[in-house]
């Protein structure tokens, strides 16, 4: 016997953080069906009571204004699951209520959980619980998730309320009641999963998701009449109307359920006091670079020796592949695909996690603490200046470690516009893959100026971001970016479970999604690199090597218009690292001998220009493959065109250009 | 009736209409954000505006703000 159960709330209420602490490690995710909406779906066990729960997404209500409050409602009345679990932020009873009301309405089985119990009390407010627990006769349950408080108290609650009986709550609106019962009326012989009397308030306030569904039925017509009939005859906006009275409800029953409510007018909260300095008007912008500056220096600083160990491992591995089989006596080729094919492919991989997992660590902490939402209100103007939105900056930050989850974090974008217009210049934001590459030109060509050459990519690779959001912003998408509404949650200090645990997703996505493909692409190449058979490995003569000379007069304006780095290039495009390991199989060099013969074919200019192709050329497969994933073939092809174009175009402009200046 | 938008910090403000397209105007009222209720000014320099309604703090891009009007108390 399994039981289902959901769990709601607002967003920033603790809603995951108590997720993750019902259901520990075992978590299933995935997307809400039709959508990009993540869907998170966990098991719990209480006393021997196994109990499925689903995430729903963080609302604030249950309207049809967002994808994410239709996809909840539409789970609450479709999959009725045996009870709803709502999380709300207690510091702030008044707003928060909102959502528990509307599923007390909505006549669902209830369990009310009081969270951040420890900011309610540091406040001064005091909440009697059981009045309210009796008066919204649900059971209330206070915790505070960040310290696990709360939650066995939680887990045996849910287990006692599984089998209750719910009842409808019924706020009283007043003159409006009548009208609700003519419409109730009106829905005779209507079968669509709400209740009568949920149906007639949404129909009333003008839900839109409810009148998509009425249009399928021949009721529609009657209804809107009825509905309009109504509201001409009032003089003040009916929907609103109703929002006051449910506030009013929630006003009174605050009222009742909290003693020594202090009034806001008098406080100055502490996170309004550290919002002074950190969006102040003058050193908002400074601290939040700062910031950035930091954040990147310790990725980077700290990443790279566990990469360099990493590297080293794999390197081992392939070699003691090679000699195993050699004394198996295998035929050779075997060790060859085991070494250069599928070591090497998994190497590369896992060779620049580190840099992914520090990088995901220090945003998991600046977004838990609450930092986040503030640096994109003060990234806001700026972003809006440039044609984006200011929530787009967090997508870009990713974008720096790795453009596959930087996509996927588009989601937080509610206007579709925007998102596109993200997804299409994140590839410009340099990302982790490409600084092997970086770093090993520097070294070579560059030795007096290394940190300001990689440095150069990252900016150019910036403004080329900011260039083409307002190219895209003035062709594609005419328009103002969608207004910026977001909530600046309390700050918190980051719970140190919930950091790892978003770090770790985040990471371990990469790993499945960018990892796979990394891994098949290596081996790809490999195959490219051994046939026709019995070829001298990534010779000249092999397919790749063909490929490559095919392709390299196209390069020649540019400077680098030989087969290796054209190989080189191609190849990059199923992983930008890639291109690294092969110009040194393609030298017959490992990549220590590659300083040393780098100079031998690139002057200083053509790997400048070299880099610049790097940096702007195609995003890696992986990425295409998300782009495609989270919009459609058709940006993802513009994604390809467009920077493979820009690429080529500015890599020749340097070479040409930089050509003339030297001389 | 002035926009929100040209208040300055700390101003307590009732709200009197938001002129904002269905969508975004409902969003707000669910919020808590409708007629007659009282929010408070907490930052309005340059860019979005922030406002306070009880614990809340909301951020309110530029040209939303100057689309909520409100009556000064």
């Amino acid at each position: 016997m399994k039981y289902t159960i959901a769990l709601a709330g607002n967003p920033n209420s603790g809603k995951t953080t108590t997720f993750n602490e019902l259901v520990g490690a075992k978590e299933k995710i995935g997307n809400w069906s039709g959508t990009t909406v993540e869907r998170k779906e966990g098991l719990l066990v209480v006393e021997d009571t196994k109990i499925r729960i689903i995430d729903l997404p963080g609302t604030y209500s249950l309207t049809a204004y967002s994808i994410d409050e239709r996809i909840a409602r539409d789970f609450l009345v479709k999959e009725a699951p045996d009870l709803v679990v709502v999380i709300i932020d207690a510091s702030n009873l008044e707003r928060n209520l909102y959502l528990p009301l509307q599923l007390l309405e909505m006549g669902q089985n209830v369990v009310l959980v009081l969270n951040m119990m420890d900011v309610v009390k540091h406040r001064g407010i005091e909440i009697d619980v059981n009045a309210l627990s009796e008066i919204l006769d649900i059971p209330v349950v206070e915790t505070v998730a960040s310290q696990a408080k709360g939650m066995n108290i939680l887990k045996s609650v849910i287990a006692k309320t599984l089998d209750k009986s719910p009842k409808i709550l019924n706020i009283d609106y007043q003159e409006v009641e009548g009208d609700i019962k003519r419409i109730e009326e009106a829905l005779e012989g209507v079968d669509l999963a709400f209740d009568k009397r949920t149906l007639g308030i949404k129909i009333l306030e003008g839900d839109q998701d409810i009148f998509d569904k009425l249009n399928c039925t021949e009721y529609f017509s009657k209804i809107s009449a009825l509905r309009n009939e109504i509201i001409e005859s009032r003089s003040d906006d009916i929907e609103t109307f109703m929002i006051e009275r449910r506030y009013a409800y929630i006003k009174g029953l605050v009222k009742e359920c909290s003693k020594k409510y202090l009034t806001w007018e008098e406080r100055v909260t502490r996170s309004d006091k550290i919002d002074e300095v950190l969006t102040n008007r003058f050193l908002g912008i400074p601290i939040f670079l700062s910031l950035m500056f930091v954040l990147f220096t310790f990725v980077f600083r700290i990443g790279e020796p566990f990469v360099g160990i990493i590297e080293k491992f794999f390197s081992f591995l392939g070699q003691q592949a090679v000699i195993l089989v050699e004394n198996t006596g295998w035929p050779l080729w075997i060790a060859s695909l085991a070494s250069d094919g599928i070591i090497a492919g998994v190497g590369s991989v896992l060779a620049f996690l580190p840099y992914i997992c520090l990088l995901f660590l220090g945003i998991s902490i600046l977004e838990d603490s609450g930092y986040l939402a503030r640096a994109a209100f003060v990234m806001d103007q700026f972003m809006h200046a440039l044609g984006l939105h200011g929530k787009s900056f967090v997508p870009m930050l990713l974008g720096f470690g790795c453009t596959v989850p930087a996509v996927m974090a588009t989601r937080t974008l509610g206007s579709e516009k925007d998102r596109i217009l993200t997804i299409l210049v994140l590839p410009l934001m340099s990302c982790a893959a490409r600084l092997p590459v970086y770093t090993l030109f520097a070294a070579a060509l560059f030795p007096e100026n290394q940190g300001l050459i990689v440095f150069s990519l990252y900016l150019l690779g910036i403004i080329l971001a900011v260039i083409m959001a307002r190219v895209f912003r003035g062709v594609l998408f005419k328009g103002e970016t969608a207004p910026l509404v977001m909530e600046l949650p309390p700050y918190h200090i980051p719970n140190l479970k919930s950091v790892l645990l978003h770090m770790w997703i985040r990471s371990w996505l990469f790993i499945k999604k960018a990892g796979t493909m990394i891994c098949l692409a290596v081996i790809f190449i490999w195959v490219l690199a051994s046939l026709p058979w019995g070829v001298e490995y990534a010779s000249e003569n092999s397919v790749a090597g063909k490929m490559g000379s095919v392709i390299a007069p196209i390069f020649k304006p540019a400077g680098f218009g030989f087969w290796q780095a054209a190989v080189a290039l191609v190849l990059g495009i199923f992983a930008k690292e890639v291109v690294v390991g092969t110009l040194g199989t393609l030298y017959g060099v490992g990549e220590s001998g590659l300083s040393t013969i780098l100079p031998q074919h690139f002057s200083p200019l053509s790997g400048y220009a070299f880099l610049v192709m790097t940096l702007v050329y195609i995003p890696c497969i992986a990425s295409i493959a998300v782009i495609k994933q989270e919009l459609n073939w058709k940006w993802a092809g513009l994604s390809v065109s467009y920077t493979l174009v820009l690429g080529w175009i500015l890599s020749v402009l340097v070479y040409q250009v930089g050509g003339m200046i030297i001389k | 009736m002035t926009p929100l938008s040209l208040l300055p910090k700390g101003t307590r403000a009732k709200i009197i209409q938001i002129d904002a397209g269905r969508g975004l105007e409902g969003r707000l009222k669910h919020m808590g954000l409708y007629q007659g209720e009282v929010i408070k000014v907490v930052q309005n320099t340059e860019g979005p505006v922030v406002v306070a309604k009880g614990g809340m703090r909301l951020a309110l891009g530029r040209g939303m703000s100057q689309k909520v009007l409100v009556e000064e108390i």
